[in-house]
């Protein structure tokens, strides 16, 4: 007789000592883990609402301002500076990670409309209602040394918009004209017109640093290349564009803020139609910023709100909001794609997460894990219906829920109206227009 | 074996000098000896074959590049265990290629280039040797069949090109996933028990106490008898782990022991009849259906919970990942706990009498049903009526038992028999006859089946795939069975009788191998707790078990009808609807009854006439084919052809 039965020795399967972690052995055999689809799903469904449980955007807020803030710069080589300036002239610059402002410098007579950091990031330049443009240096004057600028320059009417070249000391204003500047010298060294009498604002394109793009009263957008005299082409859309930002990572694709509560991305190369149209918004888009990644961006509308939308998705995947923001003015999206700043009218910079449920500070490699894991069972069962409608709930301010409603309402009757002229008129006289095709009047070269 | 491997190689050393140098390939133990043998005999022609080689290396760069040369270099390679031994003599018949090989060796470090082309010249070490056994190892086809989840999705369309991508990361990932878990498997460290008789020796002819003497003194402490006469008799139930046994005497006589220790945890009399047992999620909490209500005690002994919701209740089941808490009762009610709420969840009026057989389904927690007109019915706490009845027996079924994997069901009855079904088809497989026939059937966790005929309690192998003559094990208890049970994750047969119990070993019954995050026998008191509060986080919900575990992972195909009908159910109205036309209420008089009636009737089926001037324009359009197709006959059948005159 050949005998063996099962015999464990308890000291394979339990710790030596208290100071030792406990012992785990595993036997992934499936047969002895039934039920695993039911109990992914339930997993999935926990990990969902506690992203829910735990989606707390905001941040901190920074107040010190004594007017709207106006406009914002980002730092290109420090994270947790980020300079503001206001409507009554001040700018200010803040430390992020302590929530304070170290340096306040009243910079102009009236707004201060724009500003941008050069790409050294030891000056900067700010542009204003008092027809200046100034040239400021990073650092704070030394003790009994007056606030003064590097540099002024008086240009003839009133600047928009300003935006600094990637790499060279040139930069771009606009106001009644778009103009290019060099650093060294008081007059532009090109000016770009095109019948129009007013531009709002111009960036240039991150990756092919000669070309600009701008947006104009008359409801265009123009690209321009630098190293020509002339525009390249433009697009009139149906309403004005407030502001436009490149996407960093492909930079043939650009996304404007509109008036008519909506943004579109355009291929720089088509601009007949735009690539995608982002819907959301219940009121005037006013700013618009990408993050590092180019994936997704952030908006900031009239609304009260601020929205981030997938750069290929047409709703947005998040909405902030808070009792106390007013029309949200400026926003940008942080250099290390983790949070978003909003600037508002009542004076307030707001700092939020850019993933409103993500853990702050360093993580433990389990809770990374375990992180992971959630992601990827949330990513698995998105599609049920239980787990997608608690995912996408997303409380809305009573106002903006009624106006949306609204706004759909409206849009169905317009819808219907058509679909009716259609059925009453002959065939092929009243073509089915497309969202995207709706919003484009021309392209002129 | 290893000392007969280190003479062959003496051997080898000593012979191969005659021609120069040595050149020893790496020669690994579980390569055998005949090709060793074949080996030496070979070393005879190669004076002959050395000239051969010479012309050989000069045409090496020609024959590097056909294509024939990459496969002889490849069969030039240590065999591994798992290769055939046909590939392994003839590997040892490349032996006479030694000189070759030295002059390669020689000829090494120019050749570097060449051979890092070679794909299996495999990685270099520092040395500048190379890998003999170079890339992963090749995992065995039923390992990996295993830990199979599901075949392979069929590719869509070209043009669906993202979804095709993410199909196909995902298919990668999981065959990555299930080759680490194959590969996983050879490290478990257990391997199963067994009982294996000598020539002309039945295995069932085997007492306990041989087997228990034969084994270690730990295992041998595994058979105990506990002789309790006075209570009997006994139901039993294994706690998850395994570790903690409870017994219920019919008469009263309730105790839970810590079994391996043989330590009582706590020992009380319910001064009632005790119908049945059973464990809840852990060992500190059970059930005991009694003769009235069913109650809840804890691992001391106090009752905490007496149910009166629940009453007459004779056969309990725990569905451990739903935390439910099944019962079915004398009044003929299947009644579900939920024992983490403590609410029941569903009350079936199974409408079938008296029910005192009844097992779950491990693989979908389906609860089966055994009646005394030989049906056996499967039951869900979503649906009011059974999911399955099937007619199993020719008399009352007595006794109803799956395996872990939901596939087997095996059944005995009244007409003495037990059969064998594929409940995945609902298809008998197979019947026995047993003489006296089984009242209680309990499966282990890889495949044991244990019958209790009479006092006699019998364990057979194989029941489902191989026509079984006779048992793997037989045991006599004193008095008649009344419970039965294999121990999870050990050797071990519990066994209730009229005398007490009895703890039968059972080589090749448990589980070898446990996971230590779903039942671990060795857990501690913290381990549990984490365990319990996990375990509570994905408990499953009661309306997630149907047939198929799985189905929650289908697509959902319905299609819009079916979606716009649960949509409507929902919601309570129609939400695509026609809203009702009411005719707008004008001044002046002109709103008369027969006005709105005639406004009315201007929009009534507008919906309709669309199609109804469809089906009118198409019925028109048939009609006009059908007159063309007639007039065309008509002036095909008028014309007269020069055959025509043939005709009579």
């Amino acid at each position: 007789m050949k005998v063996k039965v099962l015999s464990r020795n308890p000291d394979d399967y339990v710790r030596e000592t208290k100071h030792d972690i406990q012992r785990v052995p595993r036997n992934y055999d499936p047969s002895l883990h039934p039920f695993e689809v039911s109990r992914e799903y339930t997993r999935a469904l926990n990990a969902t609402k506690l992203e829910r449980v735990f989606a707390k955007p905001f941040l901190a807020s920074l107040d010190g301002h004594r007017d709207g803030v106006n406009c914002l710069a980002k730092h290109p080589r420090s994270l947790s500076t980020l300079l503001s300036g206001s409507c009554d002239g001040e700018v200010k610059v803040w430390n992020l990670t302590k929530h304070e402002c170290v340096r306040t410098l009243q910079a102009h007579e009236g707004f201060v409309r724009g500003m941008v950091v050069r790409h050294c990031g030891t000056s900067f330049f700010t542009i204003g209602d008092d027809k200046t443009i100034k040239h400021w240096k990073m650092e704070a004057p030394g003790y009994g040394e007056e606030e003064e600028p590097l540099n002024t320059i008086l240009g003839k009417a009133v600047f928009t918009g300003l935006d600094h070249h990637q790499k060279n000391a040139v930069f771009a204003t606009c106001g009644h004209q778009v103009d290019i500047w060099d650093e060294q010298r008081s007059t532009p060294i090109r000016s770009f017109t095109w019948g129009v009498d007013s531009f709002s604002s111009v960036r240039f394109n991150p990756v092919e640093t000669e070309l600009l793009g701008s947006c104009a009263s008359d409801r265009s957008i123009v690209l321009y290349d630098m190293r020509e005299s002339t525009p390249l082409k433009k697009v009139i859309m149906t309403m004005r564009t407030n502001t436009i930002s490149w996407n960093p990572m492909e930079a043939y694709y650009f996304t404007c803020a509109n008036e008519d509560y909506n943004l579109y991305t355009y291929d720089m190369r088509h601009l007949e139609n735009p690539v995608k149209v982002h819907i959301d918004h219940v009121s005037a888009v006013l700013d618009v910023d990408y993050s590092p990644t180019g994936r997704e961006f952030v908006s900031a509308s009239f609304d009260k709100t601020i929205r981030i939308f997938p750069k290929d998705s047409a709703n947005s995947r998040e909405v902030y909001h808070t009792k106390r923001m007013q029309h949200v003015i400026c926003v940008k999206w942080s250099a290390d794609n983790k949070y978003v700043l909003s600037g508002s009218d009542e004076m307030n910079i707001r700092l939020w997460k850019a993933n409103a449920a993500e853990k702050l500070g360093v993580l433990s490699p389990r809770e990374k894990q375990a992180i992971h894991y959630s992601q990827k069972l949330k990513e698995k069962f998105q599609h049920h219906p239980q787990i997608k409608r608690i995912a996408r709930h997303r409380h809305l301010p009573k106002v903006i829920y009624h106006q949306k409603n609204e706004l759909k309402v409206m849009k169905e009757a317009r819808r219907r109206k058509e679909r009716n002229v259609r059925k009453h008129s002959k065939p092929g006289s009243v073509p089915v227009v497309s969202e995207k095709e709706k919003h484009v009047v021309s392209v002129v070269k | 074996m290893n000392a007969l491997n280190c003479m062959l190689l003496y051997v080898n050393a000593v012979k191969l000098p005659l021609f120069g140098h040595f050149h020893q390939r790496p020669v690994r133990y579980w390569q055998g000896t005949e090709g060793k043998a074949k080996d030496d005999s070979k070393t005879e022609g190669q004076p002959e074959q050395q000239k051969r080689q010479q012309n050989r290396i000069k045409k090496k760069r020609k024959r590097d590049e056909q294509p024939d040369g990459g496969k002889k270099v490849i069969s030039r390679r240590p065999v591994r265990y798992w290769q055939g031994t046909e590939g392994k003599t003839k590997d040892d018949n490349k032996t006479e290629g030694q000189p070759e090989q030295q002059k390669r060796q020689q000829n090494r470090i120019k050749k570097k280039r060449k051979r890092d082309e070679q794909p299996d010249g495999g990685k270099k070490v520092i040395s500048g040797k190379s890998d003999p056994f170079p890339g992963p190892p090749p995992i065995p086809k039923g390992k990996l069949e295993k830990f199979k989840r599901k075949g392979k999705i069929q590719k869509p369309l070209q043009h669906h090109y993202k979804l095709k991508d993410i199909i196909t990361r995902s298919e990668e990932a999981s065959e990555m996933a299930q080759k680490q878990a194959a590969r996983f498997d050879l490290l478990l460290p257990e391997d199963a028990g067994f009982l294996e008789g000598d020539e002309d020796e039945d295995t069932c002819m085997i007492s306990q106490e041989d087997i228990a003497d034969a084994v270690d003194i730990t295992s041998g402490a595994k058979h105990f008898n506990l002789k309790l006469c006075q209570f009997g008799p006994y139901r039993l139930d294994y706690s998850r782990t395994g570790r903690h046994l409870l017994l219920g005497g019919r008469r009263g006589h309730v105790a839970c022991v810590d079994w391996q220790s043989k330590q009582l945890m706590c020992e009380l009399n319910v001064m009632e009849s005790v119908n049945d047992v059973k464990w809840l999620h852990t060992e500190h909490m059970f059930a005991v259906a009694q003769k009235k209500w069913l109650h809840i005690y804890d691992s001391n002994g106090i009752e905490l919970h007496c149910i009166r919701k629940f009453n007459d209740v004779l056969r309990m089941q725990f569905l451990p990942y739903h935390f439910l808490l099944a019962t079915a009762s004398a009044t003929g009610f299947l009644q579900y706990l939920d024992v983490s709420i403590g609410k029941e969840v569903a009350a079936i009026c199974t409408k079938t009498g008296r029910l005192d057989v009844m097992c779950q389904n491990p693989h979908n927690a389906v609860i089966h049903l055994g009646h005394p007109n030989g049906t056996v019915t499967l039951w869900s706490p979503n649906q009011k009526e059974a999911l399955v009845k099937m007619l199993c027996h020719q008399g009352g079924v007595r006794s109803v038992t799956v395996d872990k994997t939901g596939t087997y069901m095996i059944t005995s009855g009244m007409d003495k028999k037990m059969k064998v079904f594929d409940i995945r088809a609902f298809k008998p497989l197979r019947s026995y006859f047993l003489p006296t026939g089984a009242s209680c059937l309990s499966l282990s966790q890889r495949g044991l089946l244990s019958a209790a005929t009479g006092d006699i309690v019998q364990v057979y192998r194989d029941v489902w795939s191989t026509p079984v003559t006779k048992p793997y094990m037989a045991h006599r208890v004193r008095g008649s069975v009344w419970g039965l049970g294999f121990c999870p994750f050990e050797d071990v047969l519990g066994v209730g009788h009229g005398e007490g119990f009895t703890s039968m070993l059972v080589p090749g019954a448990g589980e070898p191998n446990f996971d230590g995050l779903d039942a671990n026998p060795y857990r501690s008191a913290k381990q549990r707790q984490e365990w319990e509060v996990k375990a509570l986080l994905e408990k499953i919900q009661p309306e997630l078990i149907t047939l198929d575990p799985s189905e929650l992972g289908y697509v959902d195909r319905a299609n819009f009808e079916q979606r716009h009908q649960d949509r409507v159910e929902a919601l309570g109205f129609d939400p695509l609807g026609k809203e009702k036309f009411v005719p707008k209420h004008k001044k002046k008089g002109r709103s008369s009854a027969a006005g709105i009636e005639r406004r009315k009737r201007q929009v009534a089926h507008e919906d309709q006439r669309d199609v109804i001037r469809k089906t009118v324009e198409d019925r028109m359009k048939l009609e006009e084919e059908r007159n063309r197709m007639k007039e065309k006959k008509a002036a095909l059948s008028g014309k007269r052809s020069a055959l025509d005159r043939f005709k009579k």
